[in-house]
């Protein structure tokens, strides 16, 4: 039970985190902010997006040092 | 739902789901060739009832139980996880920093694996059985994660399985006339349509759970699609911009294989 309940945890953890905890620290930041502005109007509705691309830009940018440095991951 | 929303819904889930089923494709037929196509096809199958008996047993409760904006924030940041893990991949793939998926090479690599004496093969093969099974398994999670995602958020978990179901029709369809071919469908193009409408609607989904209001409503959603497909686009051709002198990526290609799984999150 304790090994399966193991193996359903770490199975879990690959599956959301996976190689990218950095990605999923920057998920869990855009939804602590869509809460912090929800009630500021046109901002959320413009910072929301903008968190999203340079989240996108940095993943790539660390996934292109990551190849560079020969881990293919 | 209004008709544009309705097609990037169909679109996201169907495009999934297409992806997964060739990477599960490929595990399933090179199992029936080296372990014989009984135990290939029935490791699949079972694998398919049970993804849909999970689809029911966990989609079902959460449409009636979980109230709407906490359904919404929860998927929302999922997706969004998931589309921006599969987006970076894409981009990196599309801009020369990563090998491609090569279906063909994992193809080879499994048979190579797998292969066995046909004379000296079980009346009841439980490896093509179980190679088969976890294959399809393991890649159909992201398919039911993707249908409860969607078909929950809009109340439309029928719709949604059933555009993940014509996926998996129209891949095996496909399948069975390419053969092994599989290294012909535009896996990379496709993950970035996908990528990108999954980091849509988990962008809005996360927003109007958390109370974001968007100007025009759902009418945001196909701007947020054209905003995140624009900076896809621009961030492949920067990134090209730095390929080393050395040219694209090559090397062994990325085995989506679960059988071979070093992926994590999104192949």
């Amino acid at each position: 039970m304790k090994r399966a309940l193991y193996a359903a945890g770490r199975g879990l953890w690959e599956f959301v985190v996976g190689e990218s905890p950095a990605t999923f620290v920057a998920t869990l930041v855009i939804v602590g902010l869509a809460f912090a502005l929800g009630g500021h109007g046109w901002v959320a509705a413009v910072v929301l997006p903008l968190l999203v691309i340079v989240t996108l830009a940095g993943g790539v940018y660390l996934g292109r040092r990551r190849t560079a440095e020969g881990n293919p991951g | 739902m209004s008709p544009s929303t309705t097609a990037f819904f169909v679109l996201a889930v169907f495009g999934t789901s297409a992806v997964e089923m060739v990477e599960a494709l490929t595990i399933v037929l090179a199992a029936g060739v080296t372990r014989g196509w009984r135990p290939a096809i029935e490791g699949a199958s079972a694998a398919v009832a049970l993804l849909a008996v999970a689809v029911v047993l966990v989609g079902e409760p959460l449409v009636h139980d979980v109230p709407i904006d906490v359904l919404r924030v929860v998927v929302g940041a999922v997706l969004l996880n998931l589309g921006l893990a599969w987006l970076q991949k894409a981009v990196l793939r599309a801009s020369g920093h990563k090998a491609r998926h090569d279906e063909d090479a994992i193809f080879a690599e499994e048979t190579a694996r797998l292969r066995v004496d046909p004379a000296a093969r079980p009346r009841h093969d439980v490896v093509g059985f179980s190679v088969a099974f976890k294959g399809v398994l393991l890649e159909g999670v992201e398919v039911v994660l993707v249908v409860i995602g969607f078909g929950t958020s809009y109340h439309r978990l029928g719709l949604a399985a059933a555009v993940a179901g014509a996926a998996a029709v129209v891949v095996a369809v496909a399948g069975a006339l390419v053969a092994r071919q599989l290294s012909n469908v535009p896996e990379n193009t496709i993950k970035l349509t996908v990528g990108v409408m999954l980091v849509s609607f988990g962008t809005f989904w996360v927003g109007e759970g958390a109370g974001v209001r968007w100007p025009g409503s759902d009418a945001a959603l196909p701007l947020l699609v054209g905003v995140f497909a624009a900076a896809a686009l621009v961030l492949s051709v920067w990134m090209r911009s730095l390929l080393p002198s050395g040219g694209p990526a090559r090397g062994r290609p990325v085995a989506g294989s679960p059988a071979t799984a070093e992926e994590g999150v999104g192949a």
